[in-house]
């Protein structure tokens, strides 16, 4: 066992330290309080370092950096409190069309989903349809060359502000429901397709996307006809191993301890000299070095061509969780004061802890729930029987 | 960076696995228990593969392997419930091969007798409390307020009535000094916790093993019980936080090897994650056994008594967060700040 990050692993974390001190900026993180978790500045200027094709190997022609780095790379974004939503999935995409998409696709939009000037998003998830994807049954039927797309996706994050959405579709509703699944790279001003707000109790918003007779090429479809199962399982091992989430709780435990240093309760004490609330903290602590180790485990076993599904649903699994414990446990020691949100200029350092409160239930939620991802557990790493 | 276990390192865990799987079935785990909690038999076995000296350095007569692997040997030994000092005494003859000046008894040490162990907690007048191996070790490190303390009375061969049918007993010591050497002692401790983490990930993982095993015989309303999501849900969580804890003793143990600064913390924290990890995976097996697990005839009582001793015996648990606490937020002064 060696847990050293190699030098020049070290050395990037320095240059992201460095880069996110000077271009991410406390109005920025602002601005994404009208619930767009996306900033396109620091957006573009990640790509002009290259840092957005950085994950996909150098083989299909991205920047080949090791998993490692990537890792790395999400760390610093997330205990900066960058959103990396939008980043994530655009790179996701990008990898996805790199792994499995043909020339079209490899020539015409991976370059801009690489060089920040195109985002991409998911639309996996339907009305009817959410853990149980494989089902999903919104229709895309040959017509002469084309493709006529037809049906309805809930939660289609960011499809206000994407170029594209990478399209889960029924493609034969004859045979058994994995195997009838095809993918579609949908430019999202293509004619017929119409998007609507979905709002959240948290800040962020998310889409309902519905298309109506949607014409399509042949050039935007993403992997084989009915062969959609697979390219999904590309985009979950990428999406729950080291897309990130893994490390949402630090800027949580900072403006906790903060709190627990400088506010002074009406007995004249601090929280910080309770025992209870040092507790707390360290348990949180703990919990973000268990984090660690399964991020640096899941981008190990990437470096080293290994798939890591388990690996990448347990690391999801505790992250969310344990991230949900976390901001339970210091809004509660905030008492009443904790229920300040960020448009009280009165809420501590401006509502951080109240508004991940409000959004960490979804974390257990998306991107495959904590139920789900105990499935996975359960049957791939325990053997134990499938249950459903 | 290489996370999972080296070639050398597998091949190391694949000759323990065979030795205490042979050698520390129940049966021998449950003898043990009757008679004091200590097996004769299993530490002269152990001496006899090298694994009472493995850790020590080779100019004094031990193996020259690194706490990396005998992390891996400990997660092996709290697989099998090992019911020998094998933590406690490579960590205090390590420790006395750091002080130096004992190279004669650290000779012998590597080869199992005399048996060392260390008493995790101070003594308190002369006498050291609830001392691991305590009632069969001839050699005792302990630290007083001025310094290292090595006593070599003879053991009383009682243990103290306990939980975990571990060789608990009381210590009357020395006060002779032999070193000064306070970061010394400190290291040796968070060698304990570290290498301890990793014998809860050997426990934690077995007991979810044994369960998920008799999941599959146990037959209910016409099927397998592990046909169940309930238990399915339930061990997958353990074995999520069992891995998790695997993953951070690892890096704990590698960290004190390669002396890296957040050595001490991590230590600290693997213990804590590991304990409460295989606690918690203990109790799901014990639930989804019904009502055999808590039957005597069951392994998984082994499991859960000595799940919950272990960590015990260096007090409760909510001393060792207040003592990361301290470490990381400073120091609390009867419940005031220093
Ligand atoms: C804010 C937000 C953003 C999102 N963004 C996107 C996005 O960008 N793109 C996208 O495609 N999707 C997105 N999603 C959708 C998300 O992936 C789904 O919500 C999620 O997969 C769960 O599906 P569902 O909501 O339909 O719940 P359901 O599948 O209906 O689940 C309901 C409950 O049943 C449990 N359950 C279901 N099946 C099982 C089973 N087999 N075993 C045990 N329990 C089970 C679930 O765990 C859950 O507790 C987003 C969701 C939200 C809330």
């Amino acid at each position: 066992m060696d847990f050293s990050f190699p030098p020049e692993a070290e050395a990037f974390r320095s240059e992201v330290r460095d880069f996110l001190a000077t271009n991410l900026t406390e109005e920025m993180i602002e601005a994404t309080h009208d619930g767009t978790m996306h900033i396109p500045a620091l957006h573009r200027a990640m790509a002009e370092r290259g840092w957005l094709s950085g994950p996909v190997p150098a083989a299909l022609g991205g920047g080949g950096r090791s998993a490692l780095e990537s890792v790395i790379l999400n760390e610093e974004m997330q205990l900066a409190r960058a959103p990396i939503d939008a980043m994530g999935v655009t790179v996701i995409v990008a990898a996805i069309l790199l792994e499995h998409g043909d020339d079209h696709l490899k020539q015409h939009v991976v370059p801009r989903l690489l060089d920040g000037s195109s985002l991409a998003c998911f639309g996996y998830s339907e009305p009817e349809f959410g853990s149980d994807v494989a089902a999903a049954k919104t229709r895309a039927e040959r017509d002469g060359d084309e493709w006529l797309i037809n049906g309805a996706k809930m939660w289609t994050t960011m499809a206000h502000i994407a170029d594209y959405v990478l399209l889960l579709t029924r493609t034969d509703p004859d045979v058994p429901k994995h195997k009838g699944l095809s993918f579609f790279l949908v430019p999202l001003n293509t004619p017929g397709i119409e998007i609507q707000p979905v709002p959240t109790m948290a800040i962020e918003r998310s889409n309902a996307t519905f298309y109506d007779d949607v014409r399509l090429g042949d050039e935007w479809r993403v992997g084989d006809v009915n062969g959609g199962w697979s390219v999904m399982k590309t985009a979950l091992k990428y999406e729950r191993g080291i897309a990130g989430g893994q490390f949402l709780s630090p800027p949580v435990i900072d403006a906790a301890v903060d709190w627990a240093q400088n506010h002074t309760r009406p007995d004249g004490t601090k929280p910080i000299e309770d025992p209870t609330v040092r507790e707390k903290l360290i348990r949180a602590l703990i919990d973000v070095e268990v984090c660690r180790g399964f991020a640096y485990h899941c981008a190990d076993l990437a470096n080293q061509g290994v798939m890591f599904g388990v690996e990448g649903s347990m690391t999801k699994l505790f992250a969310s969780e344990s991230y949900k414990r976390h901001c339970r446990d210091f809004h509660d020691m905030m008492g009443a004061e904790g229920l300040l949100t960020h448009e009280s200029a009165d809420a501590h350092l401006g509502g951080r802890i109240e508004e991940n409160l409000r959004h960490s239930p979804v974390t257990t939620i998306y991107g495959g729930t904590s139920e789900i991802n105990r499935n996975v557990v359960a049957e791939g790493h325990l053997g134990m029987p499938r249950a459903r | 960076m290489q996370t999972r276990l080296t070639e050398d390192e597998l091949a190391v865990q694949d000759a323990f696995r065979t030795f205490f799987a042979n050698e520390s079935p129940s049966t021998v785990v449950r003898e043990a228990e009757r008679t004091g909690g200590f097996s004769t038999e299993l530490w002269a076995g152990l001496a006899t593969i090298g694994g009472t000296g493995m850790a020590l350095p080779g100019a004094v007569g031990g193996g020259d392997a690194t706490l990396c692997d005998l992390a891996v040997v400990a997660d092996v030994y709290g697989a099998h419930l090992a019911p020998v000092p094998l933590i406690e005494h490579a960590v205090a003859a390590r420790l006395l091969a750091t002080i130096g000046g004992h190279d004669e008894l650290v000779g012998e040490l590597a080869n199992g007798t005399p048996l060392a162990t260390i008493a995790l907690r101070p003594p308190v007048d002369g006498i050291a409390r609830f001392v691991p191996a305590g009632a069969v070790a001839d050699v005792v490190l302990a630290h007083v307020g001025d310094g290292i303390v090595l006593d070599r009375s003879a053991p009383s061969g009682e243990t103290l009535p306990n939980t975990g049918g571990l060789a608990l007993a009381h210590r009357r010591l020395t006060d002779d000094v032999i070193s000064v050497d306070h970061a010394a002692w400190n290291h040796a401790l968070d060698e304990w916790r570290g290498l301890t983490a990793a014998a809860y990930v050997g426990l934690g993982r077995r007991v979810i093993e044994m369960g998920v095993e008799y999941s599959r015989e146990r037959v209910q309303f016409g099927v397998p019980i592990g046909t169940f999501q309930a238990l399915q849900q339930g061990y997958a969580d353990a074995s999520t936080r069992i891995e998790g804890a695997h993953l951070l003793a690892h890096r704990a143990v590698w960290a004190l090897e390669t002396r890296q600064p957040d050595a001490s913390r991590l230590a600290g924290m693997a213990l804590l994650f590991a304990a409460e990890a295989a606690r918690f995976a203990t109790d799901r097996s014990m639930q989804y056994h019904g009502g055999y697990g808590f039957s005597e005839e069951y392994d998984v009582q082994l499991y859960h008594r000595r799940a919950t001793a272990w960590i015990l015996q260096l007090g409760d648990p909510s001393l060792e967060y207040a003592r990361l606490a301290d470490g990381e937020f400073g120091p609390a002064v009867d419940g005031r700040m220093a």
